[in-house]
């Protein structure tokens, strides 16, 4: 889409545009580049030389276990944390959605946590899961099921993705009630008039409708869990207990701070950086096509 | 001098020839509108007119003075736009003075001015009002009251009454003529509607396909319109078009659907056998027992006071005849009679009127 | 033949209708209570994280650290905030105060999204009603941002405030988080939608493109600055590993990141009242701007994601 109707000039809009374009190279492309640069340079252990090693870095990065293992790890802790927040969010939109008195309360007390920060977040399910300060760590203890976190890599892993989870619940919520109130009425009473059930209406015909909003959710999930779960992370676990916790931008941070090996950790951004880039091709492709049928 | 004068208009998106070469000259009080169907550049030569967009070639004068490459804001113009462009978020006052206010024109002048527009369109009380707290009426006077405080050199009007309902069409419609002739401002107004465009315009545009098919007035273009276009265009129900030749001498027409009809007002100039296009409006169809013309009914419309009717002639033909009285119902038939004097004949392969010759 | 209009017979309920009715009815009754039933759930396992941690923050460090979890309020609430706010407790692992680091936290959010609505709104303005070569390289350029989410390309962000010597802490945190795609394609896609009437009014009644900017555009821009100003304040005040990279000056710490710290590995003997009454101050301002301003907060999330 176009406007018809524009102003003429070049100096004007170009230094409308200064500031964005200026801070966009400066601290998007040049690091980007910078990154992508360093991937392809190994430093000697005393950082005086750098020598040119091609991808070296990169197969160094795909074969090393403990990449792998963090790659695993990211992998189950997206996935559980995606399908989980969506899960849990859809049931309630839907409930939301119905005609009940309180509605609008309801969903006031249901948006708020989308405002925690997930280090935040972390903090407040350490309270309660905490071994032996936590009301439900010490009940599980209690209970003759031994639980520390701290110990256990699984129960770090389900810790931290039920934090993760917990944060995100909302945004989708607020998602999945905007598509469930974008189905028009009509739809779902000509469903009711041909005799669907209120279950059978929900899988054949809402479900179907609301396919581009989860499919939305289910990119702008994966990519939280990705990223944003840093902060989750490094708050309740630090990665461990050993590096049960530990996923792939979690090791980005420990090569590049901690261990200062520049090399791998610009090529495991790198790598990085394709996934996310291809993830919103993907996304944008599939809002193309929707847009059209 | 004329107040505006467009010579040799041409507009070009691309590829594509929006204006074919535009030529008209409009006097000073006169209001003109431009009509025709939808694409075929009406909209495209009054926004070159207001100068939102350069035309390809040709130049613009108004009052005398070449505007052509000059911003809209510089053509001492105003213009009423089809959905108002009021600004929502300023009161009825500040949308009316906006343009002075820019002008750099004193408080006081503009405060004047505005009251004395407003109390002209009847919107004084609605002054401090939102656009969105306005009725469509409402909001299509404080859009003429916007173009009226300026006191331009030039009207544009471009389809201002589209958005409103029938009613108050008709009752804008004769207000907005009403102040174009008590404000004596050259006016342009362009509109698809053809009752519109009749009864407001001094003179009409009708454009067709980027090219003026005829200026004249009103009258003039009911009762002798150009091409079978513009025919078919002005009038309602449209014109009936029957194929025939030149026979006799130029003196009269062989209709395909049998008949032959004599010229009243003299013969044309042309071979005989000659391809022709008749013309006649259904509201000149008379009904006669006895004449040759047969109609078979498929479509009977009751309007009250009179019918209109739809039907095939023997050859296949459609016809439309617009009869008072008594009507048979469709699957019915019935005899029709072409009055001499009220026939229009045209070239069929240009499409342009034949006269009779001196 | 005209058609039939004399009225049908009056039918008697048939008995299994009425039987259907009741048992509709009875289901229709069920099913509301069951909804009810599980937003109520839903709303208490969303405040069951946040309930614990506001009673944590009213007793005292030993009542916790033994263990006995209270589920209601104890009596040191003031205390404990004030010992938050103030000196930030005396544990371990101890944070700056926190009234400095709420003030840190509100400094940085407020200058992020002041500044990502500033800029967007500027370069949208740019890209819409302007034509000029380079247009649209400038609109993918600035699209590109919005597929390098800052996590992983932290390492080498880092290096250019390094290699630019950025350490004015509050311009080397805020200003690399400023360039925003979201914004930009936000405000572009409301431009867009802007009739084209309002500029052609606008030329004519003699507005050039600043005056209309200002006069026009900006007003119209008003919920949907607001909107973003929610995401984007939230957005800012949450931030974690940037704040964690960058600053190193204790008294430029942010709550989020503070309140992290003050957990270390997380023994028993921590001074958990004290962290909690943190907790809740670093949660309370962006959770009050989402209640307060839910209905923008909601159009702004749903409209940028579009």
């Amino acid at each position: 889409m176009r406007k018809k109707v524009i102003f003429k000039g070049v100096a004007l809009p170009l230094l409308l545009l200064a500031p964005q374009l200026a801070i966009t190279c400066v601290f998007f492309l040049w690091p980007a580049g910078a990154a992508i640069w360093q991937s392809v340079l190994q430093q000697d252990a005393w950082g005086l030389r750098t020598e040119f090693v091609g991808l070296r870095n990169f197969e160094e990065v795909l074969v090393d276990p403990a990449w792998r293992e963090a790659a695993w790890n990211t992998l189950v802790f997206s996935a559980a944390v995606a399908t989980s927040a969506m899960a849990v969010a859809l049931f309630l939109a839907v409930q939301a959605d119905k005609s009940i008195r309180g509605a609008n309360l309801y969903k006031t007390l249901l948006i708020w946590p989308y405002a925690v920060a997930p280090a935040v977040a972390a903090v407040l399910w350490l309270f309660l899961f905490h071994p032996s300060i936590g009301l439900i760590g010490r009940a599980l203890n209690q209970a003759g099921i031994l639980w520390d976190y701290k110990l256990n890599g699984g129960q770090a892993m389900l810790l931290v993705i039920i934090a993760s989870a917990w944060k995100q619940v909302s945004y989708n919520f607020i998602f999945f009630l905007a598509g469930l109130q974008s189905i028009p009425r009509s739809v779902l009473e000509a469903a009711a008039i041909d005799g669907a059930r209120p279950t059978r209406r929900f899988w054949t015909v809402v479900f179907p409708l609301l396919s581009p909003t989860t499919f939305f959710l289910l990119v702008v999930n994966l990519v939280y869990a990705f990223f944003d779960t840093f902060g989750v992370i490094h708050a309740l676990t630090g990665g461990g207990p050993g590096k049960a916790t530990e996923t792939l931008i979690y090791k980005v941070y420990v090569e590049g701070v901690q261990n200062t090996n520049l090399g791998s950790s610009a090529a495991q951004s790198v790598i990085l950086m394709v996934l996310v880039i291809a993830m919103t091709v993907v996304q944008f492709r599939f809002i193309e096509r929707r847009v059209h049928y | 001098m004329a107040s505006l004068e467009l010579t040799g208009i041409q507009k070009a998106f691309g590829a594509t020839q929006v204006l074919h070469g535009i030529d008209l000259a409009v006097a000073e009080g006169e209001m003109i509108v431009i009509v025709g169907a939808s694409g075929c550049g009406k909209s495209t030569l009054l926004r070159i007119v207001a100068g939102l967009e350069t035309p390809s070639q040709g130049s613009v004068r108004i009052a005398g003075r070449e505007v052509t490459g000059l911003e809209p804001a510089d053509r001492d113009i105003a213009m009423v736009f089809q959905n108002y462009a009021l600004y929502p978020h300023m009161s009825v006052f500040q949308n009316m003075a906006y343009g002075l206010k820019i002008r750099g024109t004193p408080k006081a002048e503009i405060t004047r001015r505005v009251g004395e527009a407003a109390e002209l369109l009847g919107i004084a009380a609605l002054l401090e009002r939102r656009p969105r707290q306005l009725s469509g009426g409402q909001r299509q006077r404080v859009a003429m009251g916007r173009a009226i405080v300026r006191q331009p050199k030039l009207f544009l009007f471009d389809e201002p009454l589209s958005n409103l309902d029938a009613k108050l069409r008709v009752q804008m419609r004769a207000e907005i003529r009403r102040l174009q002739r008590r404000l004596g401002v050259t006016s342009l107004f362009v509109t698809h509607d053809q009752t519109e465009a009749m009864t407001l315009g001094d003179r009409l545009v009708v454009m067709h396909a980027g090219h003026a098919a005829q200026v004249a007035t009103p009258m003039e273009i009911w009762a002798r319109p150009a091409d079978t276009y513009v025919a078919g265009f002005i009038g309602s129900p449209a014109m009936n078009f029957l194929e025939g030749v030149l026979v006799e001498g130029g003196r009269a027409v062989l209709l395909r659907a049998g008949p032959v009809l004599h010229f009243a007002d003299g013969p044309r100039a042309g071979p005989d056998g000659q391809r022709l296009i008749i013309g006649i409006r259904p509201e000149h169809m008379r009904r006669d027992p006895e004449a040759g013309l047969g109609l078979a009914l498929d479509l009977v419309e009751p309007l009250g006071s009179e019918t209109v009717l739809h039907g095939r002639l023997p050859g296949g033909e459609a016809l439309t005849a617009k009869l008072h009285g008594a009507v048979p119902a469709a699957g019915g038939a019935l005899r029709l009679a072409i009055p001499a004097a009220e026939l229009h004949v045209f070239d069929a392969a240009s499409g342009r009127r034949l006269d009779a010759g001196p | 033949m005209p058609p039939d209009t004399t009225l049908a017979a009056p039918v008697a309920l048939l008995p299994q209708d009425a039987t259907l009715a009741v048992r509709t009815a009875r289901r229709q009754r069920r099913e509301r209570w069951l909804t009810h039933f599980w937003l109520l759930l839903g709303v208490l396992v969303f405040a069951l994280p946040i309930w614990i941690t506001l009673v944590g923050s009213t007793h005292d460090a030993s009542t916790i650290g033994r263990g006995d979890v209270p589920l209601l309020p104890g009596t040191h609430g003031l205390e404990n905030y004030a010992a938050a706010f103030a000196t930030g407790g005396s544990g371990r692992f101890r944070a700056s105060p926190a009234g400095l680091m709420l003030w840190n936290s509100a400094l940085m959010a407020m200058l992020i999204a002041t500044g990502k609505i500033a800029i967007s709104l500027l370069s949208a303005y740019a890209v819409v009603f302007f034509s000029f070569p380079g247009r649209m390289l400038a609109f993918w350029t600035i699209f590109l941002t919005l597929m390098l989410p800052v996590e992983v390309r932290i390492i080498p962000t880092y290096q250019v405030i390094v290699d630019l010597d950025l350490f004015n802490p509050m311009a080397g945190l805020t200003i690399p988080l400023i360039a925003s795609a979201t914004a930009t394609l936000l405000f572009r896609q409301f431009f867009l939608t802007i009739p084209d009437e309002y500029v052609e009014a606008a030329k004519i009644d003699g507005a050039g493109p600043l005056r209309f900017f200002r006069d026009i555009l900006l007003p119209l821009s008003v919920t949907n600055i607001a909107a973003l100003f929610v995401i984007l304040f939230i957005y800012g005040w949450n931030q974690y590993l940037w704040p964690l990279l960058v600053v190193n000056d204790r008294s430029l710490e942010t709550i989020v990141v503070g309140l992290a710290k003050m957990i270390g590995s997380g023994d028993a003997q921590n001074e958990w009242n004290v962290i909690m009454a943190t907790a809740v101050l670093a949660l309370l301002p962006p959770v009050l701007v989402v209640v307060l301003m839910q209905r923008w907060f909601v159009k702004g999330l749903t409209e940028t994601e579009k």
